[in-house]
């Protein structure tokens, strides 16, 4: 078959800038063929090359005693001690989920849960943060429903527990949807599975399900905005099959045990082009395919499409030869596809043959190599205005609008929709901070959070990104977990942009100092750029998905308030009401600048809650709607009143960081405050857990009555 | 006791369920469903929750056809002991070993939360280490839970004491909100919530305990 000529128009289709496509031509001596130039743009495209971020990303802090793989893998490995090992990342898919919600967000799950058991790991937990536009907007109703059911859809098949996640609604994500998803895995530390190939004339294998002509372009897609023609991207959607995933998983574990497998890497963005050349790229080798030999869905596929394609629950792994009737036994018990397409050479070179005509003939290492990298022009953001005058207003009332807006009602209408308690090890359902899952058969759990506020990055994009930090790890301090390690999903608009480059290097700069002080190394993430709509920017969203322990001789922190207990406050109260929830939802205003985050005190009062466990019958961090709202939300799950004393409303509803509400009998009570004494905790008693009332600074409401509006404001929008 | 635990392709509780059977005494084998026999001196059959093969059609449709599942139909002829749990109930009815179908949630969505029953029947070897009409609490996690039946079988269902729990607060729109039933000799239990993953403290719920180490008392001394 002939393939297309190269002209102008068709490189800029391919999202090649002419200096770009110059630079090609520059590496290869020629002009490439239509494969080739297909092959340039996966590899090249913003998706895959990091090409505006990696100079920033470069500057966050990756290692530590912990950490036994930093970023450059499919996820990161910690060390969980015993011999073990937590293995996680977090991926968006944010373009694809706004065009076509259940299978962009379904297949989100699928690339994220591959991620982690293609180095080896059997996924335990799963989580998601979900941005979406205002609730009033036309589309987000579908959206909301889409995703939700999406996410649910493959994960309650697959059979990973979705423990926790964010949803958010912001007018700013109306044209532009955020889904981020992450995956953890378990896997002994010594079996982890790496993607650099080793020796000559291996063969490459492809597994799982067959290539079809879906996907196609669409790591390109990802890396440009939006605009009237996005419905003629549909096409470049996924679609998921949650149960050859799971069959994929399940064979691929059993694979490795075989000692079958040499190196293996999930076929993700630009499947077959990327797995390839960066297996072959880590382990200093050429590649050749013979695309006849991949196993397709569709009659007459062309070499280009099979390149392109990101066809779901694949595979492509170097094997060792003498293994290959015991691995191919594997694949055929569970009905899955299992061919030879090719083999390692020692040239570097990536040959793609079809039907033995050559397709693509290209310097391997360089192609994995070259791929452009910019220096962006970028401008600091600058400072927030000061926060003007605030009428004073009702606490109840004040409360009552935070407790039925969507953004800080509880989430529960989404998290019913995902199975939570597969695998019969969750301890800590979503909904209230981490959610927590026992290292099946120790005595060890892991606590997972996901965190950002991206009103405060907005407008201050480095106290923003601590503040993700600083949160992530609150939330694992407050269920008695000791915070270990990060992966990061850094969403923002157009890079080419200076203000919103000011906002990526800004926010890198915040969680860069966060994770460093808080001793929590990024180990894996991604880069999502371009979230612009008809040139209006999502709001700066860097989720902070953050990854603990509890350790076999410690327990977790998850009793709930109970009548008679002392509410205690830790922390310092100064009363900041810039970005505040109570601003935005009461006086619709978007002021003043993000709190300041002292992270010599985050650490200090985490690792105070941690060691005073005993005395903590529940703990929750204080974050939006500062300690009125977690008052209520102890009260609430507790199910019993809570009365608080302060009646000030910058202490009631101001976004202090460093803090956390602790509610525990009169004895433990003394006992933390001669513990916070010495170590030099802010620690005061701001009321008690008792009766059915929620009484904020003399004011009272029955606890029934604002529970009602907790529990049935999301399905009063949506349901 | 001995139970065999059949894993499908897409079952994904089979492993809660063997630990569940493990912790309450029992001897268990896992059996794979192309393998078309049980293990030798099987009391009871599990079939655990999960998408056996992605249900993308009726769910446990294609699972009802499995090589093993001829071995499980004449386990249950034989007068075996067979517990089937969320799409393990599912497969169940499609076999035709129990009777009735399991159609998608009235509200259309996925729940998964605790779910408050009521034990209707504590005259079967599941069943008998509660108290009569007791309220327990045990998870569900389904998209098609939604029981249906016709009026003739809902009357000799509730006429022989077949109806072995009902949902305190219908969470799917079953028929009587029926949440499992017992086969006519009492020895196969279909229900959708899942018992294993109430088991432990960690858990946050203990109520399925008693399901299992009451049949492992009675089967093991049968």
């Amino acid at each position: 078959m002939t393939e297309p000529a190269i002209t102008d128009d068709l490189i800029a289709a391919h999202g090649l800038k002419p200096e770009e496509y110059d630079r090609i031509l520059e590496i290869i001596g020629r002009a490439p063929s239509f494969t080739e130039l297909g092959i340039f743009s996966a590899m090249w495209n913003e998706h895959c090359s990091y090409k505006s971020s990696k100079k920033w990303l470069r500057t966050l802090p990756v290692s530590g005693p912990q950490v036994i793989c930093g970023p450059g893998e499919n996820a990161g490995v910690v060390d969980i001690g015993d011999g073990q090992a937590v293995i996680f990342k977090m991926e968006s898919h944010n373009h694809p989920s706004y065009i076509e919600p259940y299978q962009g967000a379904a297949t989100g799950v699928g690339g994220i849960l591959r991620d982690v058991f293609t180095m080896g790991a059997r996924p335990i937990a799963a989580m998601n943060s979900l941005s979406f536009g205002s609730p009033d907007h036309p589309k987000t109703r579908q959206l909301v429903h889409g995703v939700v059911e999406g996410i649910g859809g493959y994960g309650n098949s697959f059979g990973v527990p979705t423990i926790g996640g964010e949803v958010r609604f912001d007018s700013a994500y109306d044209g532009n949807c955020l889904v981020n998803a992450f995956a953890a895995g378990l896997a002994d530390a010594d079996k982890i599975f790496y993607s650099a190939a080793s020796g000559v004339g291996m063969p490459v294998v492809y597994l799982g399900a067959k290539t079809g002509r879906d996907g196609v372009g669409g790591a390109t897609m990802a890396s440009a905005e939006f605009d009237e023609t996005i419905e003629e991207k549909r096409p470049t959607v996924q679609v998921g099959d949650p149960f050859t995933e799971k069959r994929l998983m399940e064979a691929t574990l059993e694979l490795m045990a075989t000692g079958a497998v040499i190196s293996i890497q999930d076929m993700g963005a630009a499947g077959l082009t990327c797995s390839a050349v960066e297996m072959g790229d880590k382990g200093g080798l050429g590649v050749r395919l013979d695309l006849e030999k991949v196993p397709q869905r569709e009659a007459g596929m062309t070499a280009y499409e099979m390149m392109l394609s990101e066809s779901q629950e694949r595979m492509l792994m170097v094997l060792r030869p003498e293994k290959e009737a015991e691995a191919r036994a594997v694949f055929e018990k569970w009905d899955l596809d299992f061919a030879i397409v090719g083999e390692t050479i020692a040239e570097d070179r990536f040959l793609v043959m079809h039907n033995g005509e050559v397709k693509a003939d290209l310097p391997l290492a360089t192609l994995s190599g070259s791929a452009p990298e910019y220096d962006r022009p970028w401008e600091e953001t600058p400072p927030a205005d000061e926060l003007g005058e605030i009428a004073a207003v009702d606490p109840i009332d004040g409360l009552k609008a935070l407790v039925s807006s969507v953004n800080y009602c509880s989430r529960e209408w989404v998290f019913e929709q995902y199975d939570h308690t597969v695998m019969a090890d969750t301890q800590e359902r979503p909904g209230r901070g981490a959610g927590i899952v026992r290292v099946h058969g120790t005595g060890k759990s892991l606590a997972f959070t996901s965190d950002v506020t991206p009103r405060y990055v907005k407008a201050n994009p480095v106290e923003g990104g601590k503040q993700a930090v600083a949160e992530a790890f609150r939330n694992l301090c407050a269920v008695g977990a000791k915070p270990l390690a990060t992966t990061d999903n850094l969403n923002f608009g157009n890079p080419e942009k200076p203000e919103i480059m000011g906002q990526f290097v800004g926010a890198l700069k915040g969680i860069g100092a966060a994770c460093a002080a808080l001793d929590t190394p990024i180990v894996s993430g991604n880069v999502s750029l371009y979230n612009e709509t008809d040139g209006t920017a999502i709001l700066p969203t860097p989720t902070i998905c953050a990854v603990g322990l509890i350790a076999a001789d410690e327990e977790p922190i998850l009793g709930t308030a109970r009548e008679g207990h002392v509410a205690l406050l830790v922390g310092e109260t100064a009363g900041h009401l810039g970005q505040s929830a109570i601003l935005a939802e009461v006086y619709n205003r978007v002021e003043g600048d993000a709190p300041p985050v002292d992270l010599e005190a985050e650490r200090r009062n985490g690792e105070f809650i941690r060691a005073n466990r005993e005395f903590i019958k529940a703990c929750t961090d204080l974050s939006d709607g500062g300690l009125a709202l977690a008052a209520f939300e102890m009260a609430e799950a507790g199910g019993v009143g809570v009365t608080i004393d302060e009646t000030d409303m910058a202490q009631l509803f101001g976004e202090d960081q460093a803090r956390y509400l602790v509610a525990c009998n009169f004895d433990q009570a003394e006992a933390l405050m001669i513990a916070a004494g010495r170590a030099g905790v802010p620690l005061k008693s701001v009321g008690r857990f008792t009766g059915t009332e929620v009484t904020l600074g003399g004011v009272s409401a029955p606890l029934e009555e604002l529970a009602t509006l907790y529990r049935e404001s999301f399905g009063r929008h949506f349901g | 006791m001995r139970a065999a635990v059949v894993t499908f392709p897409g079952s994904n509780a089979d492993r809660d369920l063997v630990v569940a059977f493990r912790n309450a005494g029992a001897d268990v084998t896992t059996v794979w469903h192309k393998d078309s026999a049980l293990p030798e001196g099987t009391d009871i059959v599990g079939l655990p929750g999960g998408f056996s093969f992605g249900d993308y059609l009726r769910c446990g449709a294609i699972a009802a056809r499995s090589p093993i599942t001829r071995a499980v139909i004449e386990h249950a002829e034989r007068g075996g002991y067979i517990l089937g749990i969320c799409n393990g109930f599912q497969i169940l009815t499609e076999t035709g070993i129990l009777p009735g179908a399991l159609m998608r949630n009235a509200g259309l969505k996925f729940l998964c939360k605790p779910e408050p029953l009521t034990v209707a029947t504590t005259d079967s070897v599941f069943t008998q280490g509660y108290k009569p009409g007791e309220e327990i609490t045990v998870p569900i996690a389904h998209h098609d839970g939604n029981y249906v039946a016709t009026p003739d079988l809902l009357d000799r269902l509730r006429g022989e004491d077949r109806v072995a729990f009902t949902y305190r607060a219908n969470p799917n729109g079953s028929q009587e909100a029926i949440a499992g039933i017992l086969s006519d000799n009492r020895r196969v239990l279909g229900m959708m919530p899942h018992p294993e993953r109430a088991c432990e403290d960690a858990h946050g719920l203990t109520d399925g305990k008693r399901l299992f180490a009451g049949l492992v008392d009675v089967l093991a001394t049968a």
